[in-house]
């Protein structure tokens, strides 16, 4: 049997590896994603004080703090039975929304973006973001940068600080109004993000969808993973990031579940394996049946084409409109092609630009009325849509608002076993009779990167590419050949 | 960025940076630099980066004893992966800068040393209501699968900082550092003008010396949590009867967190002249403290106290029974 390690890239050097194992005919036998690393919140939040968790819990990563923040601030909310003003609501809404627009520009322009803009076959010196740039030229490549300096500097403004914010650590509020004067400077950025996320789904369809052979590629079979979807949808069954219930669809799009924060333990569980330190989640009432897909496993993936699938539109009129496109062009709900989160990330971009004008100009927002006094405390759950996919926090709270204990259930981890599955499929379907070559890797990297995986966020700010490395070995674990690019 | 591996030239500095057990957003940081980072890749070249540059950690074993000029290193030492990296980039590196909370300080997930791998296994394995373990399996070092050998690090009992792993020469905390403060460490770098060994890159002063709200009496009758209080906006947290880090905690931030109303809670590590950030904060309380019972009042002191700072603290760990 052959071993190929993937020590994928420089980025995930210790923070993530995929081994591929090849049978005697040289065809995929298995293939494994491993997260080499754990850093036990669940158990060093233990004793804390109540208004520390979601201080706290945003270290658990430096690209989507807000997400922490906001799911502890909402576990408060929920643990102290008060319900945050009108004001601060919208406020912690909107300072989430924008954390999407600079985190989803981020994905699509730097990380997925030299996939398609530049093409899955350009020499591997030009898939990267400088590719882009030379495609798309400097100008837009400024905007770009602009567009998600924009982003962050709205989270640090509602926020206190872009990376690990503090504001809403309040049970029932947030800890600073905003000013008219802020509010100004806000809206004008946000007008010009509205423009961005119209120009990048344009984007999108003068690269992408002219292209017959991109389309292609998205909608073929190592891409396609049959999987239940999860995301949480408002009243009326659209996606929403900052709060709702949370529906579950089946491979074949219909409602299997919906539930509230607080009975999120009567759908979900998370099975432990003994090769890597990532938990693989799935539905409690169908059960784990191992790294399989189908009506009949209970995996379920995640994060924007996640949601897209679990709900039934968007609640903007532009994001609406290219959701009906997206699944018309794509054949239909669910789509189940692992490729078209890039497509459904863009999707979400002009939705938080859509809802990030709608909360900047709404006459609440700079009211003064932001904190509601909290009640007594007891237990909560918070759930949140963070970039990557439905977060969830829950605390249980001692009569001095100390924490007894804490359960968290990252985004990306939900979608562990998925991403598993994708790098065996796109592995599957490229290595044939012991035959590994450059493709494999641009293959498995595209399955792997189309999460947007969290230990691999960071890529986000460099070149785009992910430097990878086949190592592959005989039966006898000699070293036998090495791709490199 | 590509090209400044490639475009390797003797004369310029040769720079590195790492991450161990962190969060990414000190990388975040140091992208954060926006433009002025072109002002420094002109100057220097990006000999590691595993963010942005395929360097391999066997191309870094290759490369000859001190011949990376500043090796920036942030993330803690949780892992055995961890510590071998720490070793090896101080033996490659003529200068070496803990980066961050998790270097210097340990950081938030240093407070982990209050319990040791056993039980932070138990809380994450089996425990946790969402988790289905009865047999209960945990990650190991090395497991045999069907079709061959899988490997992961060691988890450690004890978290650990940079410096009490190898020689440090600089350190600049801060959860993440602020930016000002990386710029003037890169310029200090690349003109050589650089402060004595063991300096830290931010400033001599205190939180309070950056903070916007106004000293009252200080006198402290009874403490309060942060969303229990009627903020006025514009009144020292400690005059309201909040615990707030800044005095013990060194400036570079802005006082980030005072200016949204929320107290220091610490990131930037213990400040000029004070060993121990917890120590410092607890004798501030007690200086202030109408009645000593005042101290008593102080829920969960050490992720108050210590939240940023335990693993790099006069305590380090809670004692392990034999």
């Amino acid at each position: 049997m052959k071993e190929i390690v993937i020590d994928p890239v420089t980025r995930l050097e210790g923070h993530g590896k995929i081994t591929i194992y090849l049978n005697d005919a040289g065809n995929v036998e298995n293939a494994y994603f491993q997260v080499p690393e754990l850093r036990g919140f669940e158990r060093f939040c233990e004793g804390r004080r109540a208004e520390d968790l979601p201080i706290i819990t945003t270290r658990i990563c430096g690209v989507c703090p807000v997400a922490h923040h906001m799911a502890g601030a909402k576990a408060l909310d929920a643990a102290f039975n008060v319900a945050p003003t009108e004001t601060a609501k919208k406020l912690r809404e909107l300072e989430y929304v924008c954390y999407y627009i600079y985190d989803h520009i981020l994905h699509f322009y730097f990380l997925g973006g030299p996939d398609f803009v530049v093409g899955p076959d350009a020499p591997p010196a030009k898939r990267n973001i400088l590719g882009v740039i030379e495609k798309v030229g400097l100008d837009i490549a400024k905007e770009v940068i602009k567009h998600r300096a924009y982003g962050q500097k709205i989270t640090g403004i509602i926020g206190g600080r872009p990376t690990h914010p503090v504001s809403a650590c309040i049970p029932g509020g947030i800890a600073k109004a905003l000013s008219e004067e802020e509010r100004q400077e806000i809206e004008k950025m946000v007008r010009s993000c509205v423009e961005f996320g119209k120009f990048s789904l344009k984007l999108f369809h003068d690269v992408v969808l002219k292209n017959v052979d991109y389309v292609n590629l998205i909608k073929s079979d190592p891409y396609n993973l049959q999987t239940y979807y999860m995301g949480t949808v408002d009243q009326n069954n659209k996606v929403n990031f900052y709060d709702g219930d949370i529906r579950v669809v089946d491979p074949t799009g219909t409602e299997f579940v919906k539930f509230a924060p607080h009975e999120y333990l009567d759908v979900i569980r998370e099975h432990v394996e003994p090769w890597t330190y990532v938990k693989l989640p799935y539905l409690k009432k169908i059960g784990w049946k191992g790294l399989t897909t189908g009506p009949d496993s209970g995996i379920y993936r995640v994060g924007p084409l996640g949601r897209l699938n679990a709900a039934e539109g968007m609640a903007t009129p532009l994001a609406q409109e290219e959701y009906e496109f997206m699944y018309k062009t794509l054949g239909g709900k669910p789509v189940h092609a692992t490729l078209a989160f890039h497509w459904a990330r863009l999707i979400e971009l002009m939705y938080a630009t859509e809802r990030a004008l709608e909360l900047i100009t709404d006459k609440a927002i700079t009211s003064k009325d932001i904190k509601n006094k909290p009640g007594n405390p007891g237990e909560g759950v918070g759930i949140v849509e963070a970039a990557r996919g439905t977060l969830i926090h829950h605390y249980q709270l001692d009569a001095n608002a100390l924490a007894k204990k804490v359960n968290l259930v990252v985004a990306t981890t939900h979608n562990a076993p998925g991403i598993c599955m994708s790098i065996k499929n796109a592995a599957k379907g490229l290595i044939h009779n012991g035959e590994v070559n450059q493709g494999l890797l641009n293959m498995v990297e595209m399955a792997f990167r189309a999460y947007d995986p969290c230990f691999a966020c960071a890529t986000h700010f460099a070149i785009g590419e992910m430097p990878l490395e086949a190592k592959i070995f005989d039966n006898e674990k000699r070293l036998v050949k090495t791709i490199r690019r | 960025m590509i090209a400044i591996g490639e475009n390797m030239s003797s004369e310029k500095l040769k720079i590195a940076f790492y991450w161990a057990a962190s969060c990414g957003g000190c990388e975040i940081a140091v992208l954060d630099v926006n433009e002025k980072i072109l002002d420094v890749v002109a100057k220097a070249d990006i000999v590691f980066w595993p963010v942005a540059i395929d360097i391999k950690y066997k191309d870094v074993e290759a490369m000859p004893d001190k011949s990376i000029d500043a090796c920036f290193f942030n993330g803690a030492i949780r892992t055995s992966e961890n510590e071998h990296m720490a070793k090896l980039l101080r033996q490659k590196s003529k200068i070496l800068i803990a980066f961050g909370s998790c270097a210097c300080d340990g950081c938030v997930k240093g407070l982990a040393n209050l319990w040791d791998k056993n039980t932070v296994f138990e809380r994450a394995y089996r425990e946790t209501p969402s988790t289905q373990n009865p047999d209960y399996v945990t990650p190991q070092t090395s497991f045999k699968v069907q079709e061959g050998e899988l490997e992961l690090p060691e988890f450690y009992d004890t978290v650990k900082t940079l410096p009490q792993t190898v020689d440090v020469d600089y350190t600049i905390s801060g959860c993440p550092p602020p930016i000002p403060y990386i710029l003037k460490m890169f310029e200090g770098l690349l003109t050589g003008n650089l402060p004595p060994k063991g300096s830290s890159f931010l400033p001599n002063k205190s939180i309070c010396d950056e903070c916007p709200r106004e000293k009252k009496d200080r006198k402290l009758s009874a403490i309060k949590r942060i969303y229990e209080i009627d903020d006025d906006f514009k009144t020292c947290f400690w005059d309201l009867g909040v615990i707030c880090m800044g005095p013990a905690t060194r400036a570079g931030c802005g006082a980030q967190c005072p200016n949204v109303n929320i107290p220091c809670t610490g990131c930037d590590g213990p400040g000029p002249r004070v060993v121990d950030q917890g120590a410092a904060a607890i004798s501030a309380l007690a200086s202030i403290a109408t009645d000593p019972e005042v101290v008593n009042q102080a829920v969960d002191p050490i992720g108050t106290f210590y939240k940023y700072s335990l693993a790099n603290s006069i305590l380090r760990r809670k004692v392990r029974k034999k």
